[in-house]
């Protein structure tokens, strides 16, 4: 799977309150959520971001709540992924099992600016930056997760557990 | 073996388990609240699984925006509601009998010691406090495990944190805390295991065990655990409904990284916007002013946080120019404190006593902050818009401090109002 777009980037610590504020989360319907992304760390962000745009962020990304609701809502604002030198546990965990390809690179998270054309292939996790003509290389995935992936996510792999059982 | 890989180890049918080991483990209780079992219901019904795996082990609790705060709020709960109704599901709280849900599980016997919980809200890890596993999850992962009854972990990393010498006056659980999050940053436990111990924990009471284990998240850790003893027993002997089981560290179990912190040098301490991590002691920012005091969260709003900030409320009056929300955890809590006169004491010194909810906490209702607004509160996340407009403030502190701040209408220490 290749994932080619453009590059909004962002600091550390961005946390999920930052990406979807709690005072949205009386829905979980994901256009709403999408209406509202980014908005407290930019609040113009939401009529900003394009389908198909990539997240470039510092370390941590995705601290705080557990709220599902933000993969959902950087899902449903067509972005493609996120790219961060690391990212918080639950925040890691929510993106396999929904389906939100994410790559840790410390790499990639220095040298891309905003702007940025890029493209990552996913499935070896080497990201071009197109702009810059420059290539870095994200962690592997592991190979549970990878498995969750290619099951098209906890749900679909429960599913075949239960059938199996 | 460390007390986190013993309790992993023994859910996951193993005698051993290693870090970084992927293990699938039996799930003691199952946790979601009305903003995140939504999604988890609606991800249940994908499954296939015509029924859950046991209705005596999901607790769905409506409290971040209940009692129902809008319309939108008042269709999730439902859904709660419903569903607990269809599968007949013994722990689930309506309005009037629920609390915060982190305060409420340990209260009423539901977690226990040696369990393995996880939960769809990341401060799920307080139970740790009890010597259990238990940690926060996503809606899915909830969603999944309601269906098999269990969940996916990665064995992690454990960090040995020790607290030695004698706790100051008017320092608590959530001082301490605070003040390891200010070492070690928001990341500085990314993926592991908070192991809390030494002598000063070992006298510290359930309350203030459970606000440090409650906010091991905002260091990233995965969960806090505090191996159990007699304050532990004595705690849950008389709510359990079932057994439990006391787990230890061995004594050649292996860390990544000790920490050790003296006591007696750690003073009343305050968290500044915009992270937990940015500390200060609260004696060093009585220049900052403050329009609404909150005490009250998962992280501080148990009996004993309650009578913590009667203490130096009791003869004062709330700054006329700040407003002051106690909000109890609990029903239990509420009555405690109506019974004990605390709620008088608020009442009388121009206070709100409110219903429990964690609604100012997150930013949901019940006291939001305008544009250019601050509050300090005994909550455990001060990012960037977490009690209202993006461009309110929020302080964090323990419910002495809270409440010495309510009296002057800026940040104070308790000696200046007692
Ligand atoms: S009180 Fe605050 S931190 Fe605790 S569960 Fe409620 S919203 Fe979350």
């Amino acid at each position: 799977m290749i994932l080619k777009g453009k590059v909004w980037k962002f600091g550390v610590n961005i946390d999920t309150d930052a990406i979807i504020p709690a005072r949205y989360l009386n829905t979980s319907d994901p256009e709403e959520l999408a209406k509202h992304i980014m908005e407290d760390a930019d609040k113009d962000f939401p009529s900003k971001v394009k389908p198909g745009d990539i997240i470039v962020a510092d370390a941590n990304f995705g601290c705080g709540s557990s709220r599902e609701h933000a993969p959902i809502a950087i899902k449903a604002a067509g972005m493609q992924g996120v790219i961060a030198k690391s990212f918080a546990r639950i925040f890691y965990r929510n993106s396999f099992n929904i389906g939100l390809p994410i790559f840790e690179s410390e790499d990639a998270s220095d040298k891309i600016s905003e702007g940025d054309e890029i493209e990552i292939d996913a499935d070896n996790g080497i990201i071009r930056n197109l702009t810059r003509g420059e290539e870095y290389r994200a962690k592997p995935i592991p190979p549970f997760m990878q498995e969750l992936i290619t099951a098209g996510g906890l749900i679909e792999w429960t599913k075949k557990r239960i059938k199996a059982s | 073996m460390t007390i986190t890989e013993k309790i992993l180890a023994a859910h996951a049918g193993k005698k051993e388990v290693s870090v970084g080991e992927l293990i699938n483990a039996k799930l003691d209780i199952i946790l979601a609240n009305d903003i995140t079992a939504p999604i988890s219901i609606t991800e249940f019904n994908k499954t296939g699984a015509d029924h859950v795996f046991d209705k005596d082990k999901i607790a769905l609790i409506p409290d971040h925006f209940a009692p129902q705060k809008d319309i939108k709020a008042a269709e999730q709960c439902k859904m709660l509601r419903e569903f607990s109704r269809e599968h007949d599901l013994s722990l689930y709280y309506e309005v009037g009998r629920m609390g915060v849900e982190h305060a409420l599980l340990p209260e009423q016997g539901i977690v226990l010691p040696g369990d393995l919980v996880i939960g769809a809200d990341s401060h799920t890890c307080t139970y740790g406090a009890l010597g259990a596993f238990s940690t926060g999850v996503g809606s899915t992962d909830v969603a999944s495990a309601m269906a098999t009854g269990e969940c996916w972990f990665k064995v992690p990393e454990s960090m040995k944190f020790i607290y030695y010498g004698k706790l100051n006056k008017w320092v608590s659980g959530k001082d301490l805390i605070l003040h390891t999050i200010g070492d070690i940053g928001v990341d500085g436990a990314l993926y592991r295991a908070m192991e809390i111990e030494g002598e000063t924990i070992s006298t510290l009471p359930i309350s203030g065990r459970l606000t440090m284990c409650n906010m091991a998240i905002e260091a990233g850790g995965k969960n806090g655990i505090i191996v159990p003893d007699d304050i532990t027993e004595e705690y849950v002997k008389s709510r359990a409904k079932r057994e439990y089981t006391f787990y230890t560290s061995d004594s050649d179990a292996e860390y990544v990284d000790v920490k050790e912190y003296d006591c007696s040098k750690i003073t009343p301490t305050v968290a500044c916007p915009h992270l937990p991590s940015n500390t200060k002691p609260a004696a060093e920012l009585s220049s900052v002013t403050i329009d609404q005091v909150v005490v009250g969260s998962c992280t501080n709003g148990r009996i004993e946080d309650i009578r913590e900030a009667a203490q130096v409320i009791r003869g004062n009056k709330v700054n006329p120019n700040s407003r002051l929300i106690v909000i109890p955890a609990t029903q239990q809590i509420y009555l405690d404190a109506v019974k004990e006169g605390l709620a008088e004491i608020f009442v009388n010194a121009g206070a709100v006593f409110s219903t429990p909810t964690c609604g100012p906490c997150l930013g949901g209702h019940m006291g939001i902050l305008a544009k250019g607004e601050r509050a300090i509160a005994t909550t455990n996340r001060n990012f960037v818009g977490r009690m209202g407009h993006p461009e309110s403030e929020v302080y964090l502190s323990n419910p002495a401090v809270a409440a010495a701040s309510a009296v002057k209408g800026r940040i104070a220490t308790p000696e200046e109002v007692i």
